[in-house]
């Protein structure tokens, strides 16, 4: 009970700043709560208090009671959600239901529950205002476990996975870090600061704009794809030049 | 092909028939029947089959064809290496060429591959036609001989040496026979010795130590515990624990460590440490619990597999993966191994917090980290 109560009070002492509150109207909030509860309620709750599936321990859907703004754009944003099946991990789409102004809606209604991480300005995910080098080292330290050296993600456990980070917005990079999506922990800003975020972001757009001087990168994924492939064609030649070596000249 | 319908004797000349092997021979799919021998004295051998002459044998317009063919391909290989060349000395390593099917690559690089495989490939399949179409290729048997000399020979060899020894008065002088044995066997010893010598000073206690026993650790150091800070990597400051919200994951190294001269990566590949906080309503362990800090625990990084860092933390399953070998730790109770080739549990740091909030170890760790070894305690 003493922990609740001062990981709470830690977090509303250490929260960043609350999500825009003196821009937001009532009524975008009760618009996003219009569009929550058509979209949304029916895994995470009428009010975003979190609903059980009923097996077990699983959820349907977490409480979003102060995941905050910058959540809400991530997920909407990358088309995670709303989810499409119930499967291990929902995955990032191209196509999003959602035009920015409802999925700004949404996100008002969400922060105004309780505070939580904001949606960042241009200004702090522009990586060309961030070091790269810096971001390399705490790149490698923080997130290269999880999505690969070359930041093209790489398998977790029972069908889990980090996703690519090429051709992903600064903003959802940024976004991501702060409020630690699904499988992801939370980079808050006392553990990467938000500066630090920056060089990340703009080590990962130098890594995104880099070309492969050794030609094919086969995925950037290491052993596995570089293996098949000398599987495949390397033994292939191999086994064609051995067949010709023993056929019988005509 | 079903083998039901296969005719019980052959009716094409190419296939024996059951007449061949005796009257009484069967096949082996219709059960086992007692015989009698129905199998000749002695197979005859069957010899070589007729010789079919080539085209460039019978042709002399087709060997010319041939030989065009080949002096091509070595002509080829010629080309290749004179691109490998020009390639070396005459482009830029920095430019970038778009090849359909890869996409950009370094010119160099294509043209480097391209000429190196062109050069080996043109003398390899250039030689491989030429035996093929032009080298002989009627077939030859050549009987096997006994490989043993003649018994005349045999001593005549022995006589030699004994001979030579007589001569060099080996036998007749112990002191040179003695000795040289002696210079030959000790000659040994050198060859040994970098060998043995390259494997460096015995880890002695620094396999059982870390940074956190309260300094450098390696061979012959004796570090005195002393509390220490829990440092960010790479940052190097300290953590407060009110910074470490529920769901974080922080990529700790004990104080001073980045400090070190030398021997920093040494130290780091036996002290990281991974902190996490989680609700303390999802720790099943009391001794996690105990020796954490409000649902803050500190977990070793390396692997007690084979030593790799164990660093993919899934917040809402709270299981750590280890990248090399999927070995999965449960982080709800006390890290124990829950998939994979890992044995022990991760070993966990005892922390708590000073004066000034920020989390120190109260304890270093209680067990050795990492993969097991012969001594280990």
């Amino acid at each position: 009970m003493v922990g609740l109560f001062l990981t709470g009070a830690v977090y509303s002492a250490f929260a960043p700043r609350p999500a825009e509150a003196a821009t937001v109207t009532a009524d975008k909030v009760d618009e996003g709560k219009q569009l929550f509860l058509a979209n949304c309620a029916s895994c995470h709750g009428i009010n975003a208090e979190g609903r059980a599936t009923g097996f077990g321990d699983n959820v349907a859907g977490p409480a979003l009671a102060g995941v905050g703004a910058a959540a809400v754009d991530f997920q909407m944003g990358t088309g995670r959600m709303p989810m499409r099946a119930p499967t291990a991990q929902a995955p990032r789409s191209e196509t999003i239901k959602f035009s920015q102004e409802q999925i700004d809606a949404v996100a008002a209604y969400v922060a105004s529950l309780a505070p939580g991480p904001a949606v960042p300005s241009e200004e702090m995910v522009d990586p060309t205002k961030g070091d790269p080098a810096k971001g390399g080292d705490l790149y490698r330290v923080n997130c290269a476990m999880c999505h690969n050296s070359s930041g093209s993600g790489g398998a977790l456990t029972r069908g889990k996975y980090a996703p690519t980070l090429m051709g992903v917005a600064p903003k959802d990079i940024y976004q991501a870090m702060e409020t630690g999506p699904q499988s992801m922990p939370v980079f808050n800003d006392t553990n990467i600061s938000p500066e630090g975020k920056r060089d990340i972001i703009a080590f990962l757009t130098t890594l995104d704009k880099s070309e492969s001087p050794g030609g094919l990168t086969l995925g950037s994924l290491g052993p596995v794809s570089e293996g098949m492939f000398a599987w495949i064609f390397g033994l292939g030649i191999l086994i064609g030049c051995a067949v010709w070596l023993g056929n019988k000249a005509a | 092909m079903n083998e039901h319908e296969t005719p019980a004797s052959g009716a094409s000349g190419e296939v024996a028939t059951a007449h061949d092997f005796g009257r009484d021979a069967v096949r082996l799919d219709e059960g086992h029947v007692e015989g009698h021998g129905g199998i000749p004295e002695r197979f005859a051998n069957p010899g070589l089959p007729p010789h079919i002459p080539r085209g460039t044998d019978l042709s002399e317009a087709a060997a010319k064809r041939a030989e065009k063919q080949v002096a091509a391909l070595f002509g080829l290989s010629i080309l290749g290496t004179l691109i490998f060349i020009v390639a070396y000395f005459a482009v830029d390593i920095r430019e970038i060429t778009y090849i359909p099917g890869i996409g950009d690559m370094g010119r160099q690089h294509v043209l480097l591959g391209l000429g190196m495989t062109l050069a080996l490939l043109g003398i390899g399949f250039g030689a491989v036609h030429w035996a093929k179409t032009l080298m002989p290729d009627e077939e030859v048997i050549e009987m096997r001989h006994e490989m043993r000399s003649s018994d005349k020979d045999r001593a005549a060899v022995v006589q030699i040496l004994k001979d030579g020894g007589e001569d060099a008065q080996i036998n007749r002088r112990p002191l040179i026979k003695y000795t040289l044995g002696g210079a030959m066997g000790l000659f040994a010893v050198p060859l040994l010795l970098p060998v043995l010598g390259g494997l460096g000073p015995m880890p002695q206690k620094s396999l059982s130590l870390t940074f956190w026993n309260g300094g450098p650790s390696g061979p012959g150091e004796e570090p005195t515990f002393k509390p220490m800070r829990l440092m960010r990597d790479p940052e190097n400051t300290p953590i407060k624990a009110s910074d470490v919200t529920i769901g974080s994951v922080f990529h700790v190294l004990p104080e001073g460590l980045l400090d070190l001269e030398h021997g920093v990566l040494e130290e780091k590949g036996k002290a990281a440490v991974l902190l996490m906080r989680l609700d303390p309503k999802d720790i099943k362990s009391q001794k996690e619990l105990d020796w954490g800090h409000q649902g803050i625990v500190a977990y070793s990084k390396i692997c007690t597999h084979v030593g790799c860092p164990v660093g993919l933390y899934e917040q809402q399953t709270h299981h750590l993966l280890c990248p090399c070998h999927q070995s999965t730790f449960d982080v709800t109770d006390d890290c124990k191994v829950i998939f994979g080739p890992a044995k022990r549990a991760l070993p966990q740091l005892k922390i708590t917090v000073d004066d000034a909030g920020y989390l120190v170890s109260e304890k270093p760790f209680a067990e050795a980290v990492g993969p097991s070894f012969w001594e280990r305690g």
